[in-house]
């Protein structure tokens, strides 16, 4: 082995590593921590941006650990890895530090980073797991991590939600590990991109084939919150905010859509999948997911809570991408992967600086909180016309793409839902947009935090100011060579082209 | 030249413990301690050099007094019987280790306390010479001693409910060594031989085997308390003392359940049939559904645990059905060494996580004086590393990965995928995720945050530190499974063919 295979493992370990060695600290050792935290995620950060480098000049890191029997541990980086760690690394960096002003005083912030940073290293596992053993190895992990994040404030509702949420994500484990086992049985021990041995088995086999990718789709179906398995979501966001949006942004709800991408590109390939005619169900019960998802919203005061069925509907558009093949839609449905994820983390932080600065936390309490929160509300609002695919933000770039690609393939019904969708969009978002900014205050605030020259403190305005300003920039400069949307496209045309 | 000759080796494992615990019997209390401790550590030596030496020059037979086969008593070591010698070995010094710290805070009313080391040097001897026999009255020996000296263990703080229970795990015990016996006597009357080579040889599968071999199966059920002849355990498990309930439900259970894999694979199995597997197999399911079941029920922890052991053997059970299509005439099959390989891998998985788990327990109810599950709250903030120790250990009894109960699941779930006996896959899932339930129900108890102020009594370092490794351990045998199949392939009962047509279970 050379020093590139083991940059994998390097990368998964500038998260755990610090999370380990924070549970050895003593609680009050609030500046090793922040250092420890901070130092693992920058590190993390540059290794994956030289990582992408590499890449495209044809490097490759592979790290591969025999468990035993034939039980393999197999680190990839391939571009879709890439994609994925760039998002984690860097979300994950912006919200240690939003994390650390947003518990500020609070008590077990050692637990608390501590299975943070060891969360963030089942999510960047996820994204570099080479083979479906070990994608399953950290998606399991991740349900453990997060679990104790879930319950953090100790509260009976908290440790409602957790059981809630252990329910669904346990149950979904276990029907992902039979997936996992019968694939092996079939296949033996497989890479991701390798799909011929499963097209081999095609002709004899189609019906367990066929049973078997609704199994894998259960598995997954649970984390990326597709109906009926979305239960658990809006249920969880009891959980602080910025365990709320690591989690809807990045972690646990990316870990189910990323799955579903590799389980369509990767394991059964587009061509595959489509004989066996599995997509077009999968891409119906997305579009009804983004639908049902959305009405849920609508009716929803609490402000978290209505951002929880948002999630759900904005992260099908990732499932429905996958299951319509076709370059564009893929690079749709790609790109939504980053662009939900930086526009979902932006609102979850302005929801968590309501309830800090004013102990808000109800939709029909924010009348005129714009002139008290003028920079929040300010990336909230970005964030919400990027939801609703204002152009030129976000959320239009990932919409176009799956409209258009929809319609090159054939299937251009699904602008039909991306429209309604959009509009349903429009109708849970702006009642709150117009409330912030064009209704008089009708209440007392309660002020939690203050500072001395901003609305509330740095730690918590500057990461939603950024992933706000992320989420315009990324739209403005789509079309440069460095946006997310190219790299969106190198994916599915790697995909396309291996045929 | 080699300073011990590695057929001297298995002897030492036996002789070592007993003469420790005579030392420890005649010395007076404090030292026994000591003493305990460094004859754990030669002991563990002598598994180590003994496991070593397995690996490196493959099976061990040593015939005592120099007197071969039929006549003298032998002594074999191959690569299953070294793997639960070192499991034995690294957990009972752990174990050890953490009694020492708990009989120094355990008030010893009765002058009992001391007990521990020749009791538990008896049992150990008697645990490596039931590895080591190759004898079926000489197992039967052994299999006495250690029913008799975990009783005797079970009933040590000299508590009523422990005495109550210890009288009904001693009656389990003469019930199951006595229909062994039975077995034995069976056999010695139809083939004139005891040592197991020789009787696998003269067996020829008529009536008289199978009726011994039933005989014998059903008294080391009991033994190993599988449903439904688990009765005895829940109770005399739950009401001895941690390190003692660690040893009892980690290993001694695991004793009996390697002598049924013994004989099963090595000497009758001219007279196993398919329906015997799936019998077996069935009883395990029961097992893991029942037990774990309850296991959610009760509100007192030790019980909680004690049941997740009725459980976790079912999962081990769970082996029979699947290496028994060997015998059917199918001769070698792809999935055998899974299925073998993960129905010992459970065997050595719940070793580690159930002794890390009555370990943790047991700081827990020191700490907050009683074992009720209500009590048992915001210990994650009180005792983290004792909770970590329970959270690894519960990780590793779920099967989630990565861990040694992960490689356990995976390897049963394939190997019954992959022999067309998919009906244990609900059994291993449902089994796993009822786990999962009782897990987390102390979990999350340890999340909850106390009403009124908590006074916890002081806990030694050693006993969380102790739990805390035991609980590693069940995760690392999860990463590094290469060499433990090494060792279980010295010798395994099934290998791969070299070329497909000379196939065939030996």
């Amino acid at each position: 082995m050379n020093l590139n295979d083991w940059i994998p493992l390097i990368i998964v370990a500038t998260s755990l590593v610090p999370g380990v060695l924070i549970f050895f600290l003593h609680e009050n050792q609030t500046g090793v921590r922040t250092a420890l935290n901070l130092t693992g995620a920058v590190v993390k950060v540059l290794l994956v941006f030289a990582v992408y480098f590499g890449v495209q000049r044809g490097e490759t890191y592979t790290f591969r650990y025999e468990i035993g029997v034939d039980l393999e541990f197999l680190l990839h980086i391939d571009l879709l890895s890439l994609l994925f760690a760039t998002l984690s690394a860097i979300l994950w960096l912006v919200t240690t530090l939003y994390a650390i002003g947003y518990l500020e005083g609070s008590p077990y912030r050692r637990r608390f980073f501590g299975f943070f940073s060891i969360c963030v290293t089942a999510s960047t596992g996820i994204a570099l797991a080479g083979n479906a053993v070990t994608f399953f190895i950290f998606y399991e992990f991740l349900t453990l991590a997060t679990y104790p994040l879930v319950v953090h404030r100790g509260t009976e509702e908290a440790l409602q939600a957790g059981r809630t949420y252990l329910w669904y994500t346990i149950g979904g484990g276990t029907v992902l590990f039979v997936g996992v086992v019968w694939l092996f049985v079939l296949t033996g021990s497989v890479d991701f991109g390798d799909t011929e041995a499963l097209q081999a088995l095609a002709a004899e086999n189609e019906t367990q084939l066929v049973i078997l990718f609704w199994v894998l789709v259960a598995g997954l179906g649970v984390k990326a919150a597709l109906f009926p398995l979305h239960g658990w979501l809006p249920v969880a966001m009891v959980a602080p905010a910025p365990v709320s949006a690591l989690l809807h942004a990045v972690a646990v709800v990316k870990a189910g859509a990323f799955g579903l991408v590799r389980l369509v590109q990767d394991i059964y390939g587009v061509e595959l999948a489509e004989d066996l005619n599995l997509l077009t169900p999968l891409a119906v019960l997305a579009a009804f997911t983004i639908l049902y998802g959305s009405l849920r919203a609508l009716t929803q005061d609490d402000l978290k809570k209505r951002l929880a069925y948002s999630t759900v509907s904005q992260l099908s558009y990732i499932a429905m991408g996958v299951a319509i093949p076709g370059v564009t839609v893929a690079t749709g449905a790609l790109v939504h992967l980053v662009h939900q994820g930086l526009m979902k983390i932006t609102l979850f932080f302005c929801a968590g600086n309501i309830a800090e600065t004013l102990g808000l936390h109800k939709v029909s309490e924010l009348n005129g909180i714009g002139r008290r929160l003028p920079l929040t509300m300010g990336a909230f609002t970005l964030a919400a016309f990027g939801m609703i695919g204002l152009p030129p933000l976000a959320g239009f770039i990932s919409k176009w793409y799956l409209g258009i690609g929809g319609m090159e393939a054939g299937q251009s019904w699904i602008v039909v839902v991306l429209l309604a969708s959009s509009a349903l969009n429009a109708a849970y978002f702006l009642p709150v947009i117009h409330a912030a900014w064009f209704r008089s205050p009708d209440r007392e605030w309660k002020i939690k935090r203050t500072a001395r020259f901003l609305e509330t403190p740095w730690t918590l305005l500057l990461p939603a100011v950024a992933t706000a300003v992320t989420s315009l920039t990324v739209g403005v400069f789509a079309a440069t060579e460095w946006s997310p949307l190219e790299l969106a496209r190198q994916v599915a045309e790697s995909w396309y082209s291996r045929r | 030249m080699n300073l011990i000759e590695p057929a001297q080796l298995p002897p030492s494992l036996i002789i070592v413990p007993i003469l420790g615990a005579l030392v420890c019997f005649i010395l007076p209390g404090p030292w026994s301690g000591r003493v305990g401790l460094l004859t754990s550590a030669l002991t563990v030596v002598a598994a180590g050099l003994s496991t070593w030496a397995v690996l490196a020059e493959g099976s061990q037979r040593h015939e005592l007094g120099g007197w071969a086969a039929p006549l003298g008593i032998n002594l074999y070591l191959d690569g299953l019987a070294a793997v639960f010698i070192a499991m034995v070995a690294i957990i009972g010094l752990l174990v050890g280790i953490y009694a020492r710290s708990f009989y120094a805070t355990e008030s010893d009313q009765h002058g009992t306390n001391a007990l521990y080391w020749p009791l538990w040097l008896t049992l150990w001897a008697g645990m490596n010479g039931l590895f080591l026999s190759a004898d079926l009255f000489n197992l039967y020996v052994v299999i006495e001693v250690v029913g008799l000296s975990a009783v005797a263990l079970a009933i040590l703080s000299g508590k009523p409910p422990a005495l109550l229970a210890g009288l009904r795990y001693l009656l389990a015990a003469i019930v199951g060594s006595m229909a062994y016996l039975m077995g034995v006597a069976l056999i010695y009357a139809e083939v004139g031989a005891l040592d197991l080579t020789v009787v696998a040889e003269a067996l020829d599968g008529g009536l008289v085997p199978r009726v011994a071999f039933g005989l014998m199966l059903a008294g080391l059920m009991v033994k190993t308390a599988l449903s439904p002849l688990h009765f005895w355990l829940p109770a005399a498990h739950s009401a001895a003392q941690p390190p003692v309930s660690a040893l009892l439900s980690a290993l001694v259970v695991k004793g009996t359940f390697y002598l049924i894999l013994r004989l099963w694979v090595d000497v009758f199995e001219g007279s196993i049939t398919y329906a015997m597997g799936q019998f077996l197999g069935a009883l395990g399911a029961i097992a893991v559904l029942w037990g774990s079941y309850q296991a959610i029920r009760q509100s007192r922890l030790k019980l909680v645990v004690a049941h997740s052991t009725v459980g976790q053997i079912g999962f081990m059970f769970l082996l029979f059905p699947l290496i028994t299509v060997a015998y059917e005439g199918w001769g070698y099959a792809p999935w055998l060494a899974a299925a073998w390989t993960g129905g010992i891998y459970q065997a050595l998985a719940h070793g580690f996580a159930k002794a890390a788990m009555f370990l943790a327990v047991g700081v827990y109810v020191l700490a907050v004086g009683n074992d009720e599950k209500d009590s048992m709250v915001d210990l994650v903030a009180r005792l983290p590393m004792t909770t970590f120790a329970l959270a690894l250990a519960g990780v590793s009894l779920i099967g989630l990965p990565p861990s040694g109960g992960f490689v356990a699941k995976w390897m049963l779930l394939k190997a019954a995928f992959s022999s067309g006996q998919w009906w244990w896959a609900p059994v291993i899932v449902l089994g796993s995720f009822l786990t999962a339930g009782y897990v987390f129900m102390i979990l999350r108890q340890a999340f909850a945050p106390a009403r009124e102020k908590l006074q916890l009594r002081p806990v030694p370092r050693a006993m969380e530190v102790t739990a805390l490794l035991l609980g590693v351990g069940s995760i690392l045998i999860g990463l590094r499974a290469e060499e433990v199949l090494l060792l279980l392939d010295v010798d395994a009962p099934f290998e791969e063919p070299v070329e497909p047509e000379e196939g065939g279970a030996p």
